[in-house]
């Protein structure tokens, strides 16, 4: 017979762990139906014909949290055959609440003591006889952590669910028991003889999910009310009050005899390490240095090193084999380089001279130079006494003709005479679809088409594990909750969680793996409140398109930068407090009553488990959508009806061209209507500094490649931000807001469709984000061109109409509960 | 009547009520604040807001804006 066993306990009572010691490598992660709340099956390591439920970590099965509904609708309406309920042996109290009310669902419960090995340290005693006798159920005890009980706890919970029946012992207060059986007698009929008392309390405390699934017929419904109401004059307390109290008093009347308490005395190690990191003075400097660390290494170091590596290496050309001869490699061809500008510089000078030096500049070009007409170059330089100078760094270099033998002989250096030198994926496939004479289209499309669609996705991975990493080590040594604790009076002002900070300190670096932190939010309105908003902080990809408005249009002023800094934060805080206030994030706050774990040190397992279950579901949940999209744009830019019909044409030509130039008048009031701006938009959803290397090719097709910051077309971008904005400066800041803040590449897309699980959501979120840039672009543009004397009176109104907007939106009184079903019952 | 909000660090109080409605009332009392139980206050995060107290042997963090519907003496 196959056996469900449901797993349920607190949040940080070990629940994790012990699923992963009871199933091992046997797990499907996945989500509850309809909501973001993570749904883990399992099978038994040592029974494979049992399945584990993992639900989620909850303190109750109240009708307000989404966890806690999620798990009560599974637990009745999916009846598993046994819950096997995980409590922290250090934290019994709190812990057996829970208990109680599983107790109540007719189903066999098996408790499960963890920590066992923390509480005989402390010298803790818990008589497991009297705890078992008491509750009515079977108790062990365990240490998921150090797996002993592991066995013994499932294989009881195995029993009880072939025994099946099974009734709960506990019992209230007289009047209360006497009014939860009265309620019991008026649903026989609507409910299951073993959930009666379940729903009898449920009903008893008017929990509203429960009444409306029920539907009882108007005469019980104000029999019950009486019932009710009786019983909350006599307790002078509201009926949820009375239930909650008599499940406290009832497990102090367990504990007694069954739970005796060491004399603590002296502090315990993780008093005294939270004495220590959430102290009032040097609680905001360890919080620096621990962020400064997870952003240093995830982000700046070995972080970049590993996307690089990724990207530049994996995905690009490819890479030396750790990394051994890179360096040297890197100085010949910086020598290779400087060879390069002092044959060119000496050749400028002959020119100057008088020298004819077009059959030269030739026979350099070619694969093999033809020595002689070298050897005659160089006589005639010399009878004319041409000499060049280079200035590399501040040294000047004379070039005379010995020298400019010496740089011409120069060879460019091979990757392969440095080390041991790994080729790229698109360098060993493309050689292969070289050899097998593959069609051109067929080869593009493999190699800059998919290989690069595959590369965007697998190009984050590296950089995101080791981000992970560090975020499973803070979420199970229990420092994540202080950083909630820290941080929480800042942001949630803005709608958001204390937990928001390090997504939107990681999306300074990359918002894809920033957008993946948000999972350690766990509410669920703070958490897709943050996933819309990360991505506003400019990201490392964002910076060259900020250096090359800086540079083209601002003569690299020193505050464009920071500028955009500010904008980002900006946007932040306008959206929390729009957002906070719509129906969609309205209701309650979610309650900030959270528990700061005892600190402990993770075991690495769990959290390299951790680390691979987020990237893996990045990989799978984010892959489809990023590879598609990036597919698409290369296509629509590389192909077009060019002269010879359709086919593979330069990007002036393509279909992305064409439709810039349909879709180049929506940006008309932003000062920047034109196709190839709004190509280069495009392409930059692919990755956002394509924009730059878009700009170059549009701009400047001869050139292979241009600068990071796209020196070469300064000008040109200027003159065109000039023709289409009046001021180029207004239109370029404009174009640089709106790029900052519309929607992310489609790497970051994809995580946020994956984090959101919802393709509603996730339009919403795209949608928000590119409707906000266009207005703050808007705005920007049309007042400051009024400020410097363009002014344009339907640009003015619409300006005025969207501060309006948003004035009103920043500053009406949110949307209530009972507007908020309105909305829900119309839609 | 004095609340959870006002209390001190370093005092331990006893709860005599909950007020206020819905989730985050329940919540409070899920968490085990429940009348009768006493409280100790541990400390105040370092921006002065949430607070930190033990109950029920565990450490438990809430906005003051909360604290001030729990009634102590």
């Amino acid at each position: 017979m196959s056996v469900t066993i449901a797993l349920a306990g607190n949040p940080n009572s070990g629940k994790t762990t012990l699923f992963n010691a009871l199933t091992g490598s046997n797990q499907f992660v996945g989500n509850w139906p309809g909501v973001t709340v993570e749904k883990k099956e399992g099978r038994l390591k040592f029974r494979k014909d049992v399945r584990i439920a993992d639900l989620p970590g909850i303190y109750s099965l109240s009708p307000y949290t989404l966890e806690e509904v999620v798990a009560r609708n599974y637990l009745i309406n999916e009846k598993p055959d046994a819950i096997l309920n995980i409590v922290d042996g250090s934290n019994l109290e709190r812990n057996l609440y829970l208990t109680t009310q599983l107790a109540e669902l007719g189903i066999p419960v098996v408790v499960a003591v963890n920590m066992m090995d923390i509480v005989e340290k402390t010298g803790d005693k818990i008589d497991i006889g009297v705890l078992s006798q008491r509750l009515g159920c079977k108790v062990v005890k365990i240490s998921a952590l150090k797996g002993t009980g592991i066995k013994e706890a499932a294989d009881e919970a195995i029993k009880a669910a072939e025994k099946g029946s099974f009734t709960p012992v506990h019992s209230f207060s007289g009047e209360v028991e006497h009014a939860i059986a009265h309620i019991e007698d008026l649903l026989k009929d609507k409910v299951k003889k073993e959930q009666e008392r379940w729903f009898a309390i449920k009903v008893f405390e008017g929990d509203k999910k429960v009444m409306e699934a029920l539907s009882l017929d108007p005469s019980a419904e104000k029999e019950i009310k009486k019932i009710v109401s009786e019983a909350e004059t006599e307790f002078d307390d509201d009926c949820e009050s009375i239930i909650t109290n008599e499940r406290y008093v009832y497990i102090a009347s367990v504990l007694r005899g069954a739970y005796k308490k060491a004399d603590r005395g002296s502090l315990t190690v993780s008093d005294k390490i939270d004495k220590i990191v959430t102290n009032r003075i040097l609680a905001l400097p360890i919080f620096a240095v621990i962020m400064f660390i997870v952003y240093y290494i995830s982000v700046t170091t070995v972080g970049t090193i590993a996307t690089d590596w990724a990207n530049d290496g994996v995905f690009g050309d490819g890479w030396y084999l750790l990394g051994i001869g890179r360096a040297a490699y890197e100085e010949a061809v910086e020598e290779y380089d400087a060879a390069q500008d002092r044959t060119e510089a000496f050749i400028a000078a002959a020119e100057e001279a008088g020298i004819d030096t077009e059959e030269l500049v030739e026979t350099l070009q070619s694969e093999e130079p033809d020595s002689g007409i070298i050897d005659e170059f160089l006589l005639q330089a010399a009878d004319a006494g041409v000499e060049a100078e280079t200035d590399s760094e501040g040294d000047v270099l004379v070039v005379d003709s010995d020298a400019f033998a010496q740089a011409v002989d120069a060879a460019e250096p091979e990757n392969g005479d440095f080390g041991i030198w790994i080729p790229g994926v698109p360098v060993i496939v493309g050689a292969f679809l070289e050899k097998i004479n593959c069609a051109e289209w067929l080869s593009g499309l493999i190699l800059d088409g998919i290989i690069g669609g595959v590369g965007a996705v697998l190009g984050f991975v590296p950089q995101m594990l080791i981000l992970f990493m560090f975020l499973a080590f803070l979420e199970a040594c229990g420092y994540m909750a202080r950083v909630a604790f820290i941080m929480d009076r800042i942001f949630r002002k803005f709608g958001l969680s204390g937990k928001s900070f390090i997504p939107m300190l990681i999306g300074t670096g990359c918002g894809v793996p920033g957008i993946m932190a948000s999972r350690t939010i766990e509410s669920d309105r703070d958490r897709k409140m943050t996933i819309m908003t990360t991505t506003f902080i400019p990201c490392g990809a964002k910076l060259p398109i900020i250096a090359l408005i800086s540079g083209a249009l601002f003569g690299g002023a020193w505050w464009v930068a920071p500028s955009a800094y500010f904008v980002g934060v900006v946007a932040i805080i306008i959206s929390g407090i729009i957002l906070k206030k719509t129906a969609l994030f309205a209701g309650d706050p979610a309650p900030f009553v959270m528990e700061l774990p005892a600190y402990h040190m993770p075991t690495l397992g769990n959290v390299l488990r951790s680390m691979w279950e987020r990237g893996w579901s990045f990989i799978k949940k984010a892959g489809t959508i990023i590879l598609l999209a990036t597919i698409l744009v290369w296509f629509l830019s590389g192909y077009g009806f060019g002269d010879n019909g359709f086919g593979a044409v330069s990007m002036d030509q393509s279909l992305l061209a064409a439709i810039g130039n349909c879709i180049a008048f929506i940006f008309r009031p932003l000062g920047f209507g034109d196709w190839k701006a709004a190509v280069a938009c495009v392409t930059g959803l692919i990755a956002k500094e394509n924009v730059v290397g878009t700009f170059g090719v549009l701009f400047r097709p001869e050139l292979a490649e241009v600068a990071e910051d796209g020196m070469e077309i300064w000008t040109n971008l200027s003159a065109n931000f000039a023709r289409t904005g009046g001021n180029a400066a207004i239109a370029g800041y404009a174009y640089l807001v709106f790029n900052l803040l519309c929607a992310p590449c489609f790497a970051a897309i994809g995580a946020i469709k994956r984090e959101m699980n919802s393709p509603k959501w996730t339009l919403f979120a795209i949608g928000y984000q590119c409707v906000f840039a266009y207005f703050a672009g808007l705005v920007i543009f049309q007042i400051a061109s009024a400020v410097v004397g363009n002014v344009s009176i339907p640009g003015l109104i619409a300006s005025f109409l969207i501060i309006i907007f948003a004035l009103y939106l920043l500053f009406r009184p949110a949307v209530t509960e009972a507007k908020e079903k309105r909305v829900n019952s119309a839609a | 009547m004095k609340t959870l909000k006002d209390a001190k660090v370093g005092e331990t109080l006893t709860v005599t009520g909950i007020t206020g409605t819905g989730a985050v009332k329940r919540r409070i009392m899920d968490m085990g604040i429940t009348k009768g139980v006493s409280v100790y206050i541990r400390k105040v995060a370092p921006l002065g807001d949430p607070v930190e107290i033990t109950v029920r042997g565990y450490e438990l963090s809430l906005r003051k804006a909360d604290a001030e519907m729990v009634e102590t003496e």
